[in-house]
């Protein structure tokens, strides 16, 4: 037991965190990925609104509807788009690593930005494609 | 004396099964990704329904998401998502929150949050399809 009673008094080397780093993408993409999760976690409320307002009738979804329609609801449908975009390019990243191929620092950087190009640039075709079967500009 | 203590207090049948504290091992890990691979379709599926539904009148809403196809898509969406974002959060109040009282009552409440937010989004599909 004594020994380890003297290890465990010992003040023991802690593992650099955050500030050490200078940051990089591959780091920032990161915790993107975990940021965009969580906030995909609470923006499940949004679908779960939209499904009980249609299941409760005309008045509950007229008011889902007005409030996407308000400059607020149509922020929040935005970054909900490229959370869930990127969440899912970012997911097939990790998926790829995951075989242990793409670490080398040409292709993780390379995947790393594609993820971030790829999920703005699909949020924004979602949009435009959106905003032609709402009918184009009025 | 500390370099001759064991290094491994587990037997070796503990060892071999791989299954640490948590008597679970890597299950979470694998069930991630599981989920996460058929996140993939299901989030694309959801995507073209929402664009398919946007500036529709509550009617043609209400028929569309209550079709056999559209609902069955919908509910796996909802039950796949719920599962992964489970253990998501799960993993986020791991690695955050230390505090036993704090941990014990937020792994508590995202069980509660998913499986309101799951079951309300499923029995308002279920009550779209089957009516009244």
């Amino acid at each position: 037991m004594a020994e380890f009673n003297a290890g465990a008094t010992r003040t023991r080397p802690l593992s650099p965190h955050l500030q050490i780093y200078r940051p990089m993408l591959t780091m920032m993409m990161s915790i993107v990925h975990r940021i965009t999760g969580a906030a995909l976690y609470f923006g499940m409320l949004l679908l779960a609104w939209w499904l009980v307002a249609a299941a409760s009738g005309p008045n509950a979804y007229a008011n889902f509807e007005w409030f996407m329609g308000t400059i607020l609801g149509k922020l929040i449908l935005f970054g909900y788009t490229w959370a869930l975009i990127h969440h899912m390019l970012g997911g097939v990243r990790h998926l790829i690593w995951d075989t242990l191929h793409g670490f080398s620092p040409a292709e993780r950087e390379m995947l790393t930005l594609a993820t971030l190009i790829g999920s703005v640039t699909l949020t924004l075709l979602i949009w435009v494609v959106g905003f032609l079967a709402m009918g184009g500009p009025r | 004396m500390i370099g001759q203590r064991p290094r491994e207090m587990r037997t070796a049948a503990r060892r071999v099964r791989g299954l640490g504290a948590a008597h679970s091992g890597t299950t979470h890990f694998w069930h991630q990704r599981v989920t996460s691979v058929a996140g993939i379709p299901l989030t694309i599926a959801l995507i073209c329904i929402v664009v398919a539904l946007l500036g529709r009148s509550h009617a043609a809403a209400v028929q569309i998401l209550g079709s056999p196809l559209i609902a069955i898509v919908m509910l796996l969406f909802i039950i796949n998502s719920a599962y992964h974002m489970w253990i998501g959060m799960q993993e986020i109040i791991l690695d955050y929150v230390h505090d036993d009282k704090w941990k014990l009552m937020s792994l508590m409440a995202n069980l509660f949050f998913v499986v309101m937010v799951a079951f309300a989004s499923c029995y308002a599909i279920l009550k779209l399809s089957f009516g009244v």
